[in-house]
């Protein structure tokens, strides 16, 4: 018997639209599987099909070898953490986290309810309403509301995206750290490379309803599986061997193999390889210069400052290694 | 160019635009002050004064009588169960109607909403026409009985209850209700505790509204009631007509004030209350198809309530109308062209009505377009935007008072110099224009209200004088809804009944004046030409609207 989730074979069309074509993938209990893909690939529906919310034209859901298919939504045991949150709005904090434990006595209520404000960092706001909340302490809520009922599993769909960019590093890793704190069995869909890596402990990649690779962020980052997911991944130029030796490279490749080059594969060098710059670019954490590989295509190098002239050096120190 | 003349120039342009709005509003203002403040407080004053002293002489008299006890409980009683029983069918029937699709459904959502553009008088007589001794359900021997007239303040209100929670439930997120289910709250509770909360400022709109039309459904009761079942406006017809007892009457109509008064005031409170929380999504797509499992209550409810309550009646009305004594025949509307028993042609009569409707219609659209756009103003200083909502809440107020008070109104009023209209025929049309009034001012406003103001700083920044963005951007907007305007103007005051009974005179009567008469005097003949004419008013009254609504631009919201 297979413990945990496990989808298998699933398909789901709108119409005459296959928004997930044949998807099989496994969540072993107490770990979180990310579901990585642009909007469009699907990844939302499929983790709809998990919830029960969307009927599923082909495959299974399964929970320990159960087939859930006749489970209805409301018996599955699934908390689902949506996007804005969808916090109920004529109830307060505390009986929006209650909402899911019925079945518990008052006073054990009142208990959970506080235990689970203290794990998402909101003790106290159990009598506010949801509209006097922000939109990271309103996610927050809903996590918590969907902790509460000690669900077997949690499906989170992109439960970070509407939140501004410093307030989603910093809640991603807060939510990281609650998902391993209780040893949840986890679904967190997202569009977000970052993201998926700091939670996830295993990534699926998925386009056009397709499953592309299923792996640890590690494996997915070092050796994706076709030009498709490294490009995904933020791989944007693929080298020969030889090609990687001029740029400095020290490894070797397969036959059949490129190097893809990302955002950190190269390094600045006063002792390297000259590139031409094209353009450069101020982000939060540094300049993001882009320069012009010897073939032709083009690649980023980060600088700690702007670089005053026309080209630079660099090595190539890392990269991701894909089938030609 | 001498930057002073400049200044001149501009000092003098904002001047005669200030101006300019300052007429607009005071053309509007001085109507409402002339032909409903100036009635409506010499009622109240006739209430307390009786020509020589204060007094509270007609409180005394009216309270003291156990008529009007038993004619305020049955008014109350009668629109709080009207109410209940249109929720109860009514929210299985927005479900169905605007949270699931299936083939037809429009065509049903437009076909519940035909029983509410039908004047009161042509409700009464459908109803009748079925219950009667000898129509299709006399064996259930409702006739003339409390019931009767219940059955039909569902039918008129029915849609008024599918069509506000419907909207808002179209625009319910939902994965509220999802969110629920993944909770472990079976479909039951998740509607009970998380989208019937969420509905709430629908559902207390919907049904005080239903209250509204219910306590003052004054032709169904006239038509159903056969003097044994009387409510406050009845009364007030009663003790005007019948008795001449105008101080009882006053007192009787303040009384009514006060109710429907309140009542607004309450369910207005309650939805600012409610309102706050709420999240809406515009354009999410909550449609599903139907699922018998899930679905088949709703569908049986709204089918049943579709051919049985609102269907029947219709068709029994119109197959009635084509018969007298038993025999297929077209005499009752052969019969519309004659002067019958004594009394004025049909035909007559109906031109009448066209008339009028048209003439009120033409003042109440141009009064209309005027308040809407003087309350579409948004001045800068908090003092302008209060004094604006104050005008708003004046012109939307006698949507409360019962038409039945308006025409009440007229009779004690504009009966002597200065303004002595009494025998005049223009005094109905203004009448019928006060009544719509408010419903083309709720129609126009949404419109003008809907413009994002960053459109007209764009066109100010373009170049745009203010008289050129009201011209080339305000104006085009608030066209779109005068289709819509003009039709229900239009199909409300052919179906007046409640001022118009008052204020018509008996040789020259409107149509639902003349179809209240005929049904109630005997004969059979009466009784056919009285149907076949319902026939006729209720077929110009369904396609105005069914014109109408092909009009309705999208922000306006339904009812």
């Amino acid at each position: 018997m297979v413990s945990g989730l496990e989808v298998r074979g699933v398909t789901v069309k709108y119409g005459p639209t296959v928004a997930v074509d044949n998807v099989s993938l496994r969540v072993e209990p107490g770990t979180v599987v990310g579901l990585l893909g642009a909007s469009g690939s699907g990844k939302s529906t499929l983790l709809r099909a998990i919830a029960g919310l969307q009927p599923l034209s082909a495959g299974q859901i399964l929970w320990d070898g159960e087939d859930l298919a006749p489970v209805k939504v409301h018996k599955r045991n699934f908390g689902l953490v949506f996007q804005d949150g969808q916090l109920f709005p004529t109830m307060t904090v505390a009986k929006n986290i209650a909402y899911g434990l019925g079945k518990l006595p008052k006073p054990e209520q009142k208990a959970r309810v506080e235990e689970m404000l203290e794990l998402v960092g909101l003790a106290g706001y159990g009598d506010r309403k949801p509209t006097e909340l922000s939109g990271g302490q309103a996610q927050r809520v809903a996590l918590a509301r969907s902790l509460a009922p000690s669900p077997r599993a949690l499906l989170l769909d992109e439960p970070l995206s509407a939140l501004d960019t410093a307030l989603r590093r910093r809640l991603a890793d807060d939510l990281a750290r609650i998902l391993r704190e209780t040893h949840t069995t986890g679904v967190y869909v997202t569009h977000d490379h970052q993201e998926a890596y700091t939670i996830a402990d295993y990534v699926a990649v998925l386009d056009e309803g397709h499953l592309l690779q299923l792996d640890s962020p590690e494996a997915l980052r070092g050796r994706p599986r076709n030009k498709q997911v490294a490009a995904f991944l933020g791989y944007r130029a693929f080298v020969t061997e030889a090609e990687a030796h001029r740029l400095g490279w020290r490894g070797t490749l397969g036959t059949g193999e490129v190097l893809g080059i990302g955002p950190a594969s190269l390094q600045l060098d006063s002792h390297g390889f000259e590139v031409d710059i094209i353009d450069q670019t101020l982000t939060i954490d540094d300049w993001e210069v882009k320069v012009a590989l010897p073939d032709g295509q083009t690649a980023t190098v980060s600088s700690p400052s702007k670089v005053d002239s026309l080209s630079v050096r660099v090595t190539l120190v890392g990269g991701a290694v894909v089938p030609a | 160019m001498d930057p002073r003349l400049d200044r001149g120039d501009g000092l003098r342009q904002a001047l005669s635009w200030r101006l300019g709005w300052a007429l607009a509003a005071l053309i509007p203002a001085a109507f409402l002050v002339l032909f409903f403040a100036w009635p409506a407080a010499t009622l109240v004053a006739r209430g307390f004064h009786d020509g020589s002293a204060w007094t509270l002489d007609g409180f005394r008299q009216v309270f003291s009588s156990r008529r009007t006890w038993s004619a305020i409980g049955f008014t109350l009683g009668s629109a709080t169960l009207s109410t209940a029983v249109c929720l109860l069918l009514g929210l299985p029937g927005a479900y169905l109607l605007y949270r699931c699709s299936f083939p037809g459904r429009d065509l049903l959502r437009a076909l519940i909403t035909v029983p509410f553009v039908l004047p009161t008088v042509v409700v009464g007589v459908a109803f009748g026409s079925l219950l009667r001794p000898d129509g299709l359900l006399g064996w259930l021997n409702l006739e003339g009985t409390p019931v009767a007239i219940l059955a039909a303040m569902v039918f008129f209100n029915y849609s008024v209850i599918v069509r506000t929670v419907g909207t808002m439930w179209a625009r319910l997120d939902p994965r509220l209700a999802q969110a629920a289910s993944t909770l472990g709250a079976s479909p039951l509770r998740a509607l009970r505790s998380v989208t019937i909360p969420a509905l709430t400022p629908a559902i207390v709109s919907g049904a005080s509204l239903v209250f509204l039309f219910s306590a003052s459904s004054y032709g169904i009761v006239m038509v159903l009631g056969q003097s044994r079942y009387r409510t406050i406006e009845t009364e007030i017809w009663y003790l005007t007509t019948r008795l001449l007892d105008l101080p009882s009457a006053a007192a009787l109509s303040i009384t009514q004030l006060v109710i429907v008064t309140a009542a607004l005031w309450l369910s207005g409170r309650a939805q600012a209350r409610m309102t706050r929380a709420l999240k809406l999504q515009p354009n999410v797509d909550a449609e599903r198809g139907l699922t018998f499992s899930r679905d088949g209550a709703a569908l049986i409810t709204t089918l049943a309530v579709a051919l049985i309550l609102l269907g029947l009646p219709l068709a029994n009305l119109v197959w009635r109308s084509l018969h007298r004594a038993g025999e297929f025949t077209v005499a009752n509307y052969t019969q519309l062209a004659t002067d019958g028993g004594g009394s004025v042609s049909v035909w007559r009569a109906l031109s009448t009505s066209l008339t009028t409707a048209l003439a009120a219609t033409a003042l109440a659209v141009t009064l209309g377009m005027l308040v809407a756009l003087v309350a579409s103003r948004r001045p800068r200083q908090q003092a302008g935007r209060h004094a604006l909502a104050t005008l708003e809440s004046l012109f939307l107020l006698p949507l409360g008072v019962s038409a039945v008070t308006v025409g009440f109104g007229y009779l004690i009023t504009l009966n002597r110099p200065p303004l002595d209209l009494r025998s005049s025929i223009v005094l109905i049309p203004i009448a019928q224009a006060i009544v719509a009034l408010p419903l083309v001012v709720r129609t126009l406003l949404p419109t003008l209200r809907a413009i994002d103001p960053r459109q007209l700083e764009a066109a100010a920044t373009l170049g745009s004088t203010p008289w050129q963005v009201l011209r080339r951007i305000e104006l085009p907007h608030l066209g779109r809804a005068v289709g819509l305007a003009v039709g229900f103007a239009f199909a409300t005051s052919l179906g007046e009944f409640g001022a118009t009974s008052f204020l018509a005179r008996p040789d020259n009567p409107t149509l639902p004046v003349l179809i209240f008469r005929l049904f109630s005097r005997p004969g059979s003949e009466n009784y056919g030409v009285a149907l076949a004419a319902s026939v006729v008013l209720a077929g110009l009254a369904g396609i105005t609207m069914a014109v109408a609504e092909r009009m309705r631009p999208k922000e306006v919201a339904a009812w």
